[in-house]
């Protein structure tokens, strides 16, 4: 799956934002939204990317696609360095990456109609219009479960889960290699969610394009991904395929993720926070491991060295100072 | 309901039927609803959106707006108080300090002009007699009960002070204020991450535990309620489908929607599960409350509907000890699959 070159390659992405204050907005702080995330995904590889509020991943999503500036790094699109393209050359590259929103009431245009909100970047990019782009349309429709009679409808006209099938097919529309979904089944209910997971898993068999899979849930990530990337305070902690890092969590962090996740097993009472407090500000992050005011296990060195992500078995990379850089080993729990 | 039981009963909500009445057409939020709570005990009311959970507790509290909804018909009892024939003053004596309510959202829930140690000083001078300095005590020792650190300097803080975890801490504290009988939580963490709600929730089992507080906790998330509740009720369209103690129901779902929810939910650590195996579904949607089939207002989804679930609405059928389900074809649920 990932023999080849990788699709999408970022390397040391940081974005920072200006907090600015007093009378003549000057910039008083920092928030270190993104801060030093590199990552790879290959061809029809779903890699997801979890961490709670704040820790990032939109940033990150977001400037994949540029849609926001990444302060420093750079991001390959299939071996071309799209970060410093200016808007017209990045054209061509807008039609291999696509993204599907978290809230689709407010990712659709009230005033169109779902057939011209799927057939709109058909016309944009000149590849059908008229007669084609309706035939297309149609069949875009049918792919993601919507009937072609449904396209003179609009966006209110459909319930929750439909209006999230209008978004992704309209990521479909171009034919794209990556899409990018941030929290797409977040605002869904629980039945429609695994409806919009299957569609997306059987998208994906059919037509092989890779996605960055961004979730706060990891059961729904656990389920969609090949592997996962966790995150915390703009830097990602751990690193690895799906199984292994669910059966062999070695940052404390992920691991204290891990448990909080209520079980649906009565017999499974193991309501114990693992962590305690919130998650620091980004405006300050601490010192060393930004996790180090939260872990149980921090150490002196955790407090002043930030911890690099390393290899840490097969397919495994963390960063953590325990255990020489290796994280805790799951034997440890 | 044995003698010793109603002894220990909180709160008895029989028949509830609320409805509202829209441009639509008239729509029952909640029809025919019977649930009771004991004393430190935990109901939790599971469904999706729609499906009535929050018109239930908000009928109860009698904080259905109306217009459009009104408390039609049932009977709600507090403490052997009928709530729906008191007057609003009599209420208002009791919202806040018998029973009590927390929301989803703390900051919408929250007065942002005013100080925490304030809102909650504001509870307890209207339900006990209390100066102005002896509530202030008490509002930060509420606050320490629920492991803000430093409650005396946070009594001082406006809402944008703390963060979302803080937040919904301070709200159960001016919730137990009073030590309420009951608590009714409606989703109390679904805006919160996920290490933060494992913390919100230890807290709640555990104040509830030592106050002996009686709580109904609604959630969409079966997790939520494996981990926390004693009794389940599961809504669909307005109606109770199910009801049964947590064990029962999760070793032994009888209703189909029940399992297809169970079913549908990705399970977390799905060690060594096939990456992209895909998720058993509900096909189709909640239908909407306006333009209910008759009958069974599951049947369309179900894949065990037969002509009868499709023309007659299934009483709720007593299946085992203390657990019910309405469905035709209960008999013929075994174990689940």
């Amino acid at each position: 799956m990932t023999d080849q070159r990788p699709l999408l390659e970022v390397t040391d992405l940081v974005k920072h934002y200006a907090v600015r204050g007093g009378i003549l907005r000057r910039r008083v702080g920092t928030v270190h939204a993104v801060d030093g995330v590199s990552f790879s995904v290959g061809k029809g590889e779903t890699l997801g990317l979890v961490g709670e509020s704040g820790c990032g991943k939109s940033t990150v999503a977001r400037s994949v696609l540029r849609l926001v500036e990444p302060s420093s790094g750079a991001i390959k699109l299939n071996g071309t360095d799209i970060t410093g393209l200016s808007k017209a050359d990045m054209r061509p590259h807008r039609r291999s990456m696509q993204i599907v929103f978290q809230d689709p009431f407010a990712s659709l245009n009230p005033r169109m109609t779902a057939g011209d909100i799927v057939g709109e970047p058909l016309g944009v990019h000149g590849i059908a219009t008229g007669r084609a782009q309706q035939d297309r349309v149609a069949e875009l429709f049918a792919q993601v479960g919507l009937r072609p009679d449904q396209m003179k409808n609009y966006p209110h006209q459909f319930s929750g889960g439909q209006r999230q099938r209008i978004c992704i097919a309209r990521a479909l529309s171009l034919g794209p290699s990556l899409i990018v979904c941030d929290e797409p089944v977040s605002a869904l209910d629980v039945s429609i969610q695994a409806q919009v997971i299957n569609l997306l898993i059987d998208l994906q068999r059919k037509n092989d394009f890779s996605y960055l899979f961004i979730a706060h849930d990891l059961a729904v990530v656990a389920h969609i991904s090949h592997r996962v990337a966790v995150m915390y305070l703009g830097r990602i902690v751990e690193i690895a395929d799906k199984s292994e890092l669910f059966a062999n969590p070695r940052h404390p962090y992920t691991q204290a993720l891990l448990a909080s996740v209520p079980v649906a097993d009565p017999k499974a009472k193991r309501l114990a926070p693992m962590i305690d407090g919130d998650v620091p500000s980004p405006i300050n992050p601490p010192s060393g491991c930004a996790f180090h005011t939260r872990c149980r296990y921090a150490m002196d060195r955790c407090k002043v060295e930030r911890p690099a992500l390393v290899a840490a078995g097969e397919g495994h990379q963390v960063a953590c100072w325990l255990n020489d850089g290796t994280g805790r080993a799951p034997e440890d729990l | 309901m044995t003698e010793a039981k109603a002894a220990d009963t909180v709160l008895d909500v029989k028949n509830l039927q609320t409805v509202f009445f829209t441009n639509s057409g008239l729509f029952r939020a909640v029809d025919d609803v019977s649930f009771s709570v004991r004393r430190g005990e935990t109901l939790a009311i599971v469904g999706e959106s729609g499906c009535g959970k929050s018109v239930t507790a908000l009928s109860v509290m009698r904080l259905v707006p109306d217009p459009p909804g009104r408390v039609v018909g049932g009977s709600v009892t507090l403490e052997g108080k009928d709530l729906l024939s008191l007057d609003e003053a009599e209420m208002r004596n009791i919202c806040g300090n018998r029973i009590s309510m927390i929301f989803q959202e703390p900051m919408t829930s929250l007065n942002p002009v005013m100080r925490i140690g304030d809102q909650i000083t504001e509870v307890l001078r209207l339900h006990q007699e209390m100066t102005a300095k002896e509530a202030w005590a008490k509002a930060v020792e509420m606050l320490r009960l629920v492991r803000i650190p430093e409650p005396q300097r946070r009594a001082h803080e406006y809402p944008h002070q703390l963060s979302g975890g803080m937040r919904q801490r301070a709200m159960i504290a001016m919730a137990l204020a009073c030590r309420p009988a009951l608590l009714i939580a409606d989703e109390p963490t679904t805006a919160l991450d996920v290490t933060i709600q494992a913390q919100i929730l230890a807290l709640i089992v555990d104040l509830q535990k030592t106050l002996g507080t009686g709580l109904i906790l609604i959630t969409h998330d079966l997790g939520v309620v494996a981990q926390t509740a004693q009794r389940v009720i599961v809504m669909y369209a307005g109606k109770k489908v199910e009801e049964a103690t947590v064990e029962d129901l999760f070793e032994n779902p009888k209703h189909p929607y029940t399992r297809g929810l169970m079913a549908s939910m990705p399970a977390v650590i799905s060690f060594g599960a096939k990456t992209d195996a895909r998720l058993n579904e509900i096909p189709g949607m909640v239908p909407s409350l306006t333009n209910l089939p008759p009958g069974c207002a599951f049947a369309p989804r179900c894949s065990l509907a037969m002509d009868r679930c499709r023309a007659e609405y299934p009483p709720l059928q007593e299946t085992g000890a203390d657990h019910f389900a309405a469905c035709w074809r209960v008999a013929e649920m075994g174990a689940a699959p």
